[in-house]
C-alpha cells in the first residue's frame, strides 16, 4: 500500500487524504448488494417468521416470531432506503445499528434454555460479518476521518506544561516510549536511526517491526516509519509547538499504520472500542502525567494488586456477590 | 479490611475486601477515623450515575491517620492526622495551578469515559464511578490517597474529627456556592435545598456578608435547623408558592443570588414532577431540574445563579430566555476543595463556624446500608450521618 512520505503527514489530515472516486464507486456497488440482501432477508422474515426463527436456532415461539417480523420490516426499510436515497451511507449506518440490535437479540436468545446454541453461534457469526461489511461500506461512502484505503490514521494533540526542549529530549530517547505507550512493550535501539519495536495489537495480536527515523528536528519534530517488509507497516510524526501565552507545549502526534489482516482487524478493533484515536489520546494523557507529575496515576483498586493477579473482569450477574472485585483502569 | 460497596441500584453492602496498597510513589494510605455519607452518594444509590460497577467502594468524605507513604511523598509523615478532599488533584497541571483542582488534568485515568459524556474530563474523585477514575472511596477502614502531597490537610490535634471532617466536601462546597454569588452588603441570597450542603451554603452566605438568607425545602426539620443554626428565613415549598413568596420577601425584586444545592433529583409538587420523573425513567433526560428552573425564574434581574447541586447529564425545559433577557449569570462547578482547606480551617479554629452542627446520626461503618436507607427516606430527621470504622 502506498504510504505517503513521512515529511508529508505533517499537514492537516485533510491535506493528505486520498480522494478515492474509484473507492467510492466500489463502495456504492457493495451498498446496493447489501440492500438487496437486506430486502431478501426482510421478506423471508416477514413472510416466514417461524421458519426463520427456527433456522437461526430459537424455538420459533410467538414472541420470537413477532420480533423476527419486526426485524424483517426494519431490514426492508433499510434496503429500500439504501437503494432509493442519494446518500445511502445513513441507511447503511442504520443497518449497522440493526446488526447490533440483532446481535443483542441473539445474545438474549442464547441464554434461553431451549436455544440451539450451535445454530445461534452461526447466526451471530453471520451477523458479525455483515456488521463489518456494513460499517466498512458506510465509512467508505462518507469518507472517514481516519481511514484511507487500508491504512488506519489518527491524529491527536495535548498541551503539556513543559518546554518543547524537555519534551523533545524525553521523546527522542526512544526507550522512554514504552513508559507511556500502553501497547508498546519495548523499543530497543539498533543504531542511531533504527530501532526495533514490539507491541501488542487488538485481539491479543503481537507485532514486531523495525523503524527508522525519517526526520529529526531538535525541539520541533521527530518522524519515523517502519522499514519496508515489516510485519506492521507504520509511520508517524510528533511535533512540539510552544502553546500561546507561555502555556506549555502542544504535542501533536499523527500515526498511520496498516495492520496485518487489514481493515477487518481495524474495524473489529473499533467495534470493541479499541479505536486507534482513543489509544493515542490515552497515551498522550499518560505522557502528560509523566512529564507534569512524574508518575502515571493508577486507579486499580485493592484486589488487582493482590499477588496472583485475579482476573477482575466481572460478568455482572454471574459472579457471586461475596467476591466484590472492581476494575479501575481502562485496560 | 471492611468497606461499604455499591452493589447495584438501592443496594450497598459492607464487605471484607483487600487492604489498599501504595500504587504510585505519591500515594499515602490513610487509616480512616471518621467518614460520612454525602447527599451525592444518594445519586449513586439511586443508580443515576453511569459507570458504577458492582463492588465499587463508595464514600468521598473521610479523614484519618497516615499509616504509609510512597517514596515520593514529601509533606506527609506516618502518624499525621489529615482530612482528605474529595477531588483528586496533581497540583502540577495548568488548571491545578489556577486553583481549579476539581478539573485536574492528570488525575482521571478513565478520562476518555467522561469525555464521551461531557466533552472534556474533570478530575478523578474518590468513590464516584469509573468515569471519574474508579478510585475506591472512603466508607472503609483504609483508603489509598493519590497525590498525597497535594490534597490532604493536616489538622491540629485539639480539633476533634467532627469539627474538621466536613472540610473534605460539604463545608467547602457550600462555601464555594456562596462565594460564587459575589455577595455585596445588603444582598439577599436564596438557597434551594436545606440539606447538609445547603446548610453550609446558608452559613457561608452570612459569613460572606449577606443581609438575609432564605432557605427553601420541604422538610420542616431541615428548615428549622436553617433557622436555628444560621438565622435563615425559610420557605416550605409544598405549602407556599416559592416564587410568589420570594417576590414578597424581597420587595418585588427577587433574591440577588440563588443557590441550587439540590441537583439532579429534585422534587416539586404537582404534575410537573410526574412529567420529569417519567422522562428520567425513560432515559429522555437524566436529571430533574426543578430547583434549577425555579432558581433561574426567581433570581432578580442581573443576579447570579450558583449551582452546586450535582447534575450528571441532560435536562429539559431549561429557561434560557430568562437567563439571556434578564442578564443572569450562572456559575457552577464541583468544589475546588483544596483551595478552601486552609481558610476554612482558620474559620473553624477561630470559632466562627462549628461544622458539627449538621450531624444528626453517629453510627458504625457496619451500619452503613441502614444509614443509606434512613438518609434516603429522611427518616428520624436524618440530616448527616457520620460513621466510624
Amino acid at each position: 500500500m502506498a504510504m505517503p512520505p513521512v515529511s508529508q503527514p505533517i499537514g492537516r489530515p485533510a491535506d493528505h487524504r486520498p480522494s478515492g472516486p474509484s473507492l467510492q464507486l466500489h463502495a456504492k456497488r457493495t451498498a446496493r448488494r447489501l440492500a438487496w440482501f437486506s430486502i431478501a432477508r426482510g421478506l423471508l422474515q416477514v413472510l416466514r417468521p417461524g421458519d426463520f426463527a427456527r433456522a437461526i436456532g430459537t424455538r420459533g415461539s410467538v414472541p420470537a416470531r413477532l420480533i423476527t417480523r419486526l426485524c424483517g420490516l426494519r431490514e426492508i426499510a433499510a434496503g429500500v432506503g439504501i437503494l432509493t436515497t442519494p446518500r445511502p451511507a445513513t441507511w447503511l449506518s442504520s443497518r449497522v445499528a440493526g446488526d447490533m440490535m440483532d446481535l443483542g437479540l441473539l445474545g438474549v436468545a442464547f441464554t434461553a434454555p431451549s436455544a440451539r446454541r450451535s445454530r445461534l453461534l452461526g447466526a451471530m457469526a453471520a451477523v458479525a460479518g455483515a456488521t463489518v461489511l456494513d460499517a466498512r461500506c458506510a465509512q467508505r461512502l462518507t469518507g472517514p476521518p481516519s481511514t484511507s484505503g487500508r491504512a488506519v490514521r489518527s491524529r491527536r494533540s495535548i498541551t503539556i506544561n513543559r518546554t518543547a526542549e524537555e519534551l523533545y529530549r524525553f521523546w527522542r530517547d526512544l526507550s522512554n516510549l514504552p513508559r507511556f505507550m500502553e501497547k508498546v512493550e519495548s523499543v530497543s535501539l539498533i543504531d542511531d536511526r533504527r530501532s526495533r519495536w514490539i507491541a501488542r495489537g487488538p485481539l491479543g495480536m503481537r507485532f514486531e517491526w523495525e523503524a527508522e527515523l525519517t526526520e529529526d528536528r531538535p525541539n520541533q519534530l521527530i518522524a519515523w516509519r517502519s522499514v519496508p517488509g515489516s510485519q506492521l507497516d507504520s509511520a508517524g510524526v510528533v511535533r512540539f509547538q510552544p502553546a500561546p501565552g507561555g502555556r506549555g507545549t502542544e504535542v501533536v502526534v499523527e500515526l498511520e499504520y496498516t495492520p496485518p489482516g487489514q481493515e477487518v482487524a481495524a474495524q473489529l478493533a473499533r467495534l470493541i472500542g479499541q479505536a486507534p484515536e482513543q489509544q493515542l489520546q490515552q497515551d498522550l494523557r499518560r505522557v502528560k502525567q509523566l512529564m507534569e507529575t512524574g508518575q502515571i496515576i493508577e486507579a486499580r483498586p485493592a484486589l488487582q494488586s493482590v499477588e496472583g493477579g485475579l482476573d477482575t473482569r466481572r460478568s455482572r450477574s454471574r459472579t457471586p456477590r461475596a467476591v466484590s472485585v472492581v476494575r479501575g483502569g481502562s485496560r | 479490611m471492611r468497606a461499604n460497596c455499591w452493589m447495584g441500584k438501592r443496594s450497598v453492602e459492607v464487605q471484607q475486601v483487600p487492604d489498599p496498597k501504595i500504587l504510585n510513589d505519591g500515594d499515602a494510605i490513610v487509616k480512616i477515623t471518621s467518614t460520612a455519607i454525602c447527599g451525592s452518594d444518594l445519586h449513586l444509590y439511586n443508580g443515576l450515575v453511569p459507570t458504577m460497577r458492582s463492588g465499587d467502594i463508595v464514600g468521598h468524605e473521610f479523614m484519618g491517620e497516615v499509616v504509609e507513604v510512597g517514596r515520593g511523598v514529601r509533606n506527609l509523615r506516618v502518624g499525621e492526622r489529615v482530612v482528605v478532599p474529595f477531588p483528586i488533584a496533581c497540583g502540577a497541571c495548568a488548571l491545578c495551578r489556577k486553583g481549579l483542582f476539581s478539573l485536574c488534568e492528570n488525575s482521571n485515568p478513565n478520562a476518555w469515559m467522561a469525555e464521551k459524556l461531557w466533552g472534556y474530563s474533570p478530575a478523578g474523585l474518590f468513590g464516584y464511578s469509573h468515569m471519574l477514575g474508579g478510585f475506591p472511596g472512603g466508607q472503609a477502614e483504609y483508603a489509598r490517597v493519590p497525590f498525597a502531597d497535594v490534597g490532604p490537610l493536616k489538622v491540629p490535634p485539639e480539633l476533634p474529627d467532627e469539627k474538621v471532617l466536613f472540610l473534605s466536601d460539604i463545608f467547602p462546597t457550600g462555601y464555594m456556592g456562596a462565594e460564587m454569588c459575589d455577595i455585596k452588603p445588603g444582598d439577599i441570597v436564596a438557597v434551594w435545598g436545606a440539606g447538609p450542603v445547603g446548610q453550609f451554603a446558608i452559613k457561608s452566605a452570612f459569613l460572606l456578608g449577606a443581609e438575609r438568607v432564605i432557605a427553601i425545602d420541604r422538610f420542616s426539620y431541615r428548615l428549622r435547623l436553617a433557622r436555628e443554626a444560621s438565622g435563615a428565613e425559610t420557605i416550605h415549598y409544598e405549602q407556599v408558592d416559592v416564587n410568589e413568596a420570594l417576590r414578597d420577601m424581597t420587595g418585588g425584586r427577587g433574591p440577588d443570588a440563588c443557590i441550587d444545592a439540590v441537583g439532579m433529583e429534585a422534587h416539586v409538587p404537582g404534575p410537573l414532577y410526574a412529567y420529569d420523573r417519567a422522562k428520567q425513567a425513560m432515559g429522555l433526560e437524566t436529571d430533574r431540574p426543578f430547583a434549577l428552573r425555579q432558581a433561574i425564574m426567581a433570581c432578580r434581574n442581573g443576579g447570579t445563579v450558583s449551582v452546586i447541586g450535582v447534575y450528571g447529564g441532560f435536562i429539559d425545559k431549561f429557561p434560557m430566555g430568562a437567563v439571556v433577557n434578564r442578564s443572569l449569570t450562572i456559575k457552577s462547578g464541583q468544589c475546588h476543595v483544596q483551595r478552601y482547606l486552609k481558610p476554612l480551617l482558620d474559620r473553624i479554629q477561630n470559632g466562627e463556624v462549628d461544622p458539627s452542627f449538621v450531624i444528626s446520626h453517629r453510627l458504625l461503618l457496619q451500619d452503613t446500608p441502614a444509614a443509606y436507607e434512613m438518609f434516603l427516606n429522611k427518616q428520624d430527621e436524618c440530616m448527616k450521618v457520620v460513621l466510624t470504622p
